[in-house]
C-alpha cells in the first residue's frame, strides 16, 4: 500500500487548497530534513500528518508557512501551492494575509499580553476585524471569555491551547496548519480540544493540516492521512482505510492483529527490525 | 536643618535629571525588547537630537514649537534610516556583530556633528523657564523641573501607546514571541522599524532637554554611558526597570556629586552597576535569562 514517493494518489475532482509537491528542505546549507515530500489538503477537509519524533512534520508545516527563514532553513526544491499559487518568495505575514495560518507547536501565546490582546494581535492580517469575530472565538471557547482580561502567561496549558486556536479562528483563514494541539494536555482536555477542532472545521469550513502524535485522535477527526518517516511520506490514504491497515495499527495505534494492546517495548523492537522503507 | 534642606534640594535635582535617564533608558529598552539589539549609540542619537534642535532653533531661527517638531521628525527619519540600512541587513548575524555596529554608528554620528557644528560646546537658545522655583523651602531649578515634567509626559504617552494603540499590541507581541508574531501575520520588519523610530524620537526629545539644561557638545553622547548603567540595573528588557533605575541613578549621581564631590558621580553609578551585576545579573526587573555578548 505504499504510495509512490512522487504524487499522492488523490481524487482530483475536489480542489486542493494546499498542494506540496516534492519539496526538499535543508538547514544551515548542510542538513537535509525533507527529501521529496508531497502532500495535498483538500478544500474543507482535515488532513492529518503523522510520524515519529524527528520525522520532519513540524519542518513541513514551517516550510509551508514560511517560518523556516527564522531558523536558517530553506526550501531547496519542489513547489508549494497555496490556493493554486506558488508561495515561494512570500513572507509569512503575507501568507497569513492570504489566509494561511500556522498554529505553532507549544502554543506560543504572548505571555505578557492579555487573552484579548492576544486575539487582537492575530487580526493584523485582516482589514476589518469586528467584535463579532471575537464573539465567534468566545462561542467556541467560553473559557477564554471568562479569562479575557487575564495575562496569557497565567492560563493553564489547555486554556493556552484554546487561545492558540482562537487566534487562528479570529484571523478567519482558509487553512490552519495545526501543530501538536494535544502537546502536554490531559487525555480529557485533548478530547475536548479535538471536538472543537472538528466543529470549527465543520461549521466554518476551514481546511486544516493537522500534525499530531496522538494518532488515534488524529484519525478520529481527519478524512485523509499521511504518515512520514525521515523526511518523506511513506504511506497515505483515506483515514478509514489507514486506520484498518495492520501495519499502521501496529506502529501508530499500538494495537496488534488480535486487537489487544502490545507491550510498548515489543513494538519498539519490532519497529527497529522493520522500517517502512528499507 | 539646612542639612535636611540641602539633602532635599539635591535629591529633587537628582530625580529631575533621573527623569531624562528614564526616558532615554526607555528608548534603549524599546529597541532591545522588540529587536534584541543592544543599541550603544543611544547617547549619540540623543546628542544628534540636541544638535538638530540647535540647527532648527538657533541656525534657522525657527520658533520653539516648529524647531521641536522638526527635531522629532528628523529623529524619526534617522531611526527609520538606521534600521533599514544598518540593522535589518544584520538580521540573524551574531549579537556581538550588531553590538559593534552600533558602536560604529555612534562614532559616525559624533563625527558628523563635529563636521557640521564643530567640536566646541554650544548653548541652546533659552526656552525653558528660568526663574527659581520653590517647593516649600527647597529650591528647584525650574529648567530641571520643566524637563522632568516633559519627560513624565513622554513616559505617559509611551505607556498609553503600548497599552491602547493597535501598533502597541504588535510591538509587545513581537517583543514577547517573535516567531509567533510572524506566524500570525504581524509584519515583524515593520515593527522593527517602528520601534527604532519611536526610540529615536524619544532619545531626540531627551537630547533637547539635556541640551537645554547643560548645553550641547559632541561629547554629550557619554550620557549614553549612564543610560547603559540604568538599563543594566533595571533589566535590559524591562520598561518598569528603566523608569525606576533611571530615577534612582539620577538620585545617586546627585547625592554622590553633592556629598562626595563631582568626581565620584560616575564612580558611584558604576559601583552600583558592579553590585547589581553580581547580585542580579539580569537586572532588578529583567527576565532571568542572561544575554551573552
Amino acid at each position: 500500500m505504499k504510495a509512490a514517493a512522487g504524487m499522492p494518489e488523490r481524487d482530483d475532482a475536489k480542489r486542493s487548497v494546499l498542494d506540496v509537491r516534492n519539496i526538499e528542505v535543508v538547514f544551515n546549507h548542510t542538513v537535509q530534513v525533507l527529501r521529496g515530500l508531497s502532500l495535498a489538503v483538500e478544500e474543507g477537509s482535515i488532513t492529518a500528518l503523522l510520524g515519529s519524533n524527528g520525522a520532519g512534520k513540524t519542518t513541513t508545516l514551517k516550510a509551508v508557512s514560511g517560518l523556516l527563514d527564522l531558523e536558517n532553513g530553506a526550501v531547496t526544491g519542489g513547489d508549494i501551492l497555496f490556493d493554486g499559487a506558488a508561495t515561494r518568495g512570500f513572507k509569512p505575514h503575507e501568507l497569513v494575509r492570504n489566509g494561511l495560518f500556522h498554529v505553532m507547536e507549544g502554543r506560543h501565546v504572548f505571555e505578557d499580553l492579555t487573552v484579548e490582546e492576544n486575539l487582537v494581535a492575530a487580526t493584523f492580517s485582516r482589514a476589518g476585524a469586528s467584535a463579532r469575530d471575537f464573539d465567534l472565538v468566545y462561542s467556541y471557547f467560553p473559557r477564554l471569555h471568562e479569562r479575557r482580561k487575564a495575562l496569557a502567561g497565567y492560563l493553564s496549558g489547555g486554556e493556552q491551547q484554546m487561545l492558540a486556536i482562537g487566534r487562528a479562528l479570529v484571523a478567519q483563514p482558509r487553512i490552519i496548519l495545526l501543530d501538536e494541539p494535544s502537546l502536554g494536555l490531559s487525555p480529557l482536555l485533548t478530547e475536548e480540544i479535538f471536538t472543537i477542532i472538528a466543529r470549527i472545521n465543520a461549521e466554518q469550513g476551514t481546511s486544516m493540516l493537522l500534525v499530531e502524535q496522538n494518532a488515534a485522535m488524529a484519525f478520529a477527526v481527519s478524512s485523509y492521512a499521511y504518515i512520514m518517516e525521515t523526511g518523506r511520506i511513506v504511506i497515505d490514504g483515506p483515514t478509514d482505510r489507514l486506520a484498518n491497515d495492520p501495519d499502521v495499527r501496529e506502529f501508530y495505534l499500538g494495537v496488534g492483529d488480535e486487537g489487544a494492546s502490545r507491550n510498548y517495548r515489543d513494538v519498539k523492537h519490532y519497529k527497529r527490525r522493520k522500517r517502512w522503507l528499507s | 536643618m539646612t542639612d535636611w534642606l540641602l539633602l532635599i534640594e539635591v535629591s529633587l535635582a537628582g530625580i529631575g535629571s533621573g527623569g531624562l535617564y528614564a526616558i532615554t533608558g526607555l528608548a534603549f529598552v524599546l529597541i532591545y525588547k522588540a529587536t534584541k539589539v543592544v543599541n550603544l549609540a543611544i547617547g549619540e542619537i540623543l546628542m544628534l537630537g540636541a544638535y538638530v534642535f540647535f540647527g532648527f532653533s538657533a541656525g534657522l531661527a525657527l520658533p520653539f514649537w516648529l524647531a521641536a517638531l522638526g527635531t522629532v521628525v528628523v529623529a524619526g527619519l534617522l531611526g527609520a534610516g538606521i534600521e533599514r540600512t544598518m540593522i535589518r541587513p544584520m538580521l540573524g548575524e551574531s549579537p556581538i556583530a550588531v553590538f559593534m555596529l552600533t558602536i560604529g554608528l555612534g562614532s559616525i554620528l559624533t563625527g558628523t556633528v563635529e563636521l557640521i557644528w564643530g567640536a566646541n560646546p554650544l548653548r541652546l537658545p533659552e526656552y525653558l523657564p528660568n526663574q527659581p522655583l520653590f517647593l516649600g523651602d527647597a529650591y528647584v531649578s525650574s529648567k530641571v523641573a520643566t524637563a522632568f515634567a516633559i519627560a513624565s509626559v513622554v513616559v505617559l504617552i509611551f505607556l498609553a501607546l503600548f497599552r491602547f494603540w493597535r501598533g502597541g499590541v504588535a510591538l509587545r507581541a513581537t517583543a514577547s514571541d517573535q516567531a509567533a508574531a510572524y506566524s500570525m501575520g504581524i509584519n515583524v520588519p515593520k515593527v522593527f522599524s517602528l520601534s527604532w523610530i519611536i526610540a529615536c524620537v524619544t532619545a531626540g526629545v531627551a537630547g533637547m532637554l539635556v541640551g537645554a539644561i547643560g548645553g550641547i557638545s559632541p561629547t554629550m553622547g557619554v550620557f549614553g554611558l549612564s543610560v547603559l548603567v540604568v538599563v543594566i540595573v533595571g533589566g535590559l528588557d524591562s520598561v518598569l526597570g528603566a523608569l525606576v533605575a533611571g530615577l534612582f541613578i539620577g538620585l545617586l549621581e546627585a547625592l554622590a556629586g553633592a556629598y562626595l564631590g563631582g568626581e565620584y558621580k560616575t564612580l558611584a553609578t558604576f559601583v552600583l552597576l558592579v553590585v547589581v551585576l553580581m547580585v542580579r545579573p539580569y537586572g532588578l526587573f529583567g527576565t532571568h535569562e542572561i544575554e551573552r555578548l
